[in-house]
């Protein structure tokens, strides 16, 4: 019985999930790949909001994914830190700015 | 300054325990399949040399730079260069080739007292596309060399140098420290007498190696960004870039095995191969020959010491029948050349 809930020889095996449910599994896969073909942002442009992503929803697997991208495409770390800050001040900025609530309670609640 | 793995007498500069070690361990337990196999499912083993193409001649070992992936294990220490003696035997082969391509490398090809001599009378066999693999720092290492760019251009020499990164950073931690500076000086030398400008015949393609245990990403993608920022940032052109993937094989397997990335590395290999580059591997269109004038597949197979499979075996033994349809020599090395794009001295092959 694995110890850890995470092993990161199990990111391998991510295409497995649709031994279980092949149409719906391709289906994923196919939009997947879609999603991060070049569009109107380049491939580039949306490895880095890929690996901000990760860091925002703490999936240890897409930040091996997109730190390993990145680095294939170029990327530098200065740049992936950039791309983090934005991660990390939306999500500093969620919570503050629900300080506003906090804020309109007090005032209706205090004298 | 790094040292060779000769020069640290590493275990690894020994090819037969470079080989062992592809052979061996993921590869012998089963959890990964041997390129032999991985082929035989797509049926393309065994592997057929055609017609030759690209005739890569390694003009020695020795080179001014000690980079942290280089396959060769060149360095400075590296005292194995070309003798006149099998310059004129390769130069009796250039002269009857059907090749299109003539490639010179190295170490730092520039470094063989005899680099000019044989560029001159190898460049009056009229072969259509004369590269020499320059590191680009050669030209600026010593007042000799500063006049180069002009010696390249006289004899019609397509230049391709490596450049890892677009940033000093990246491109230091490779390569050695100033290096970066020197290659975008040596850069502005080529461009200056015309090397890289739009629609000039004089080529200037620029090589890109990951700088880590990563693969490299899209070529073209990597092409562009590269134009960008080094026309941005150091109004520098060029005309293409060659995405090569690094093998595991010299100083290259020693880094990955030193930071324990050597299995994953691996994985990333076979994980990425794709039977359509195994069509255009440059082994089946390429003779690679030594210092010494011995025969290879590929550079790749000559540092690994594997040698052509067939009669003809040295430089002065020569013969296109012997050669043509020979069975190449593989190993799991291999599977470097055919992961994603395929990887070749002239870029992807897909």
């Amino acid at each position: 019985m694995q110890k850890t809930y995470y092993d990161p020889a199990d990111l391998r095996k991510f295409g497995k999930i649709s031994d279980w449910n092949e149409e719906l599994g391709s289906k994923f896969f196919e939009y997947y790949n879609s999603v991060f073909k070049e569009g109107s942002l380049t491939e580039r442009e949306k490895s880095l909001i890929a690996l901000a992503v990760a860091h925002t929803i703490q999936c240890p697997y897409c930040i091996d994914a997109y730190t390993g991208d990145g680095l294939q495409r170029g990327i530098t770390k200065e740049e992936m830190m950039e791309a983090l800050h934005v991660a990390g001040a939306i999500r500093g900025g969620a919570s503050l700015v629900h300080g506003v609530q906090m804020m309109n309670k007090v005032n209706k609640l205090d004298l | 300054m790094l040292k060779s793995l000769h020069k640290r007498h590493s275990e690894l500069a020994k090819s037969k325990r470079q080989v062992e070690i592809l052979s061996n361990g993921i590869f012998q337990s089963g959890d990964l399949p041997k390129f032999k196999d991985k082929i035989a499912e797509s049926n393309q083993f065994p592997l057929k040399a055609n017609k030759l193409e690209i005739l890569q001649i390694n003009v020695g070992y020795m080179c001014n730079q000690v980079c942290a992936h280089c396959h060769v294990d060149a360095g400075p220490d590296r005292k194995e260069i070309m003798t006149k003696e099998t310059m004129l035997q390769c130069l009796d082969v250039i002269k009857k080739t059907e090749a299109h391509t003539l490639d010179l490398t190295g170490g730092a090809p520039e470094m063989n007292p005899n680099f000019r001599w044989f560029v001159e009378e190898a460049s009056k066999a009229g072969i259509k596309d004369f590269i020499v693999r320059s590191n680009l720092t050669i030209i600026r290492a010593n007042k000799k060399y500063h006049d180069l760019p002009e010696f390249f251009k006289k004899h019609n020499v397509h230049v391709v140098s490596s450049m890892p990164h677009w940033t000093k950073g990246k491109t230091d931690k490779q390569r050695g420290n100033g290096v970066f500076d020197k290659s975008i000086q040596a850069l502005k030398d080529l461009n200056a007498i015309g090397y890289g400008l739009p629609g000039s015949d004089l080529r200037l393609d620029l090589v890109y190696n990951p700088s880590g245990a990563f693969l490299p990403g899209n070529q073209m993608a990597l092409e562009k960004d590269f134009k960008k920022a080094l026309l941005d940032d150091f109004n520098i052109q060029f005309h293409n870039l060659f995405a090569i993937t690094n093998l595991p094989i010299s100083r290259f397997l020693d880094y990955l095995i030193a930071s324990e990335n050597y299995e994953d590395y691996m994985y990333s290999l076979v994980e990425a191969f794709n039977p359509e580059a195994v069509k255009n591997v440059m082994c089946t269109n390429t003779i690679s020959v030594s210092w010494d004038g011995y025969l290879y597949d590929c550079d790749f197979n000559q540092m690994l010491n594997l040698p052509v499979k067939s009669k003809a075996k040295h430089i002065s033994e020569y013969n296109s029948e012997l050669l043509e349809g020979r069975s190449i020599v593989i190993s799991q090395h291999c599977y470097g050349c055919t992961a994603g794009a395929g990887s070749s001295c002239q870029g992807s092959v897909t």
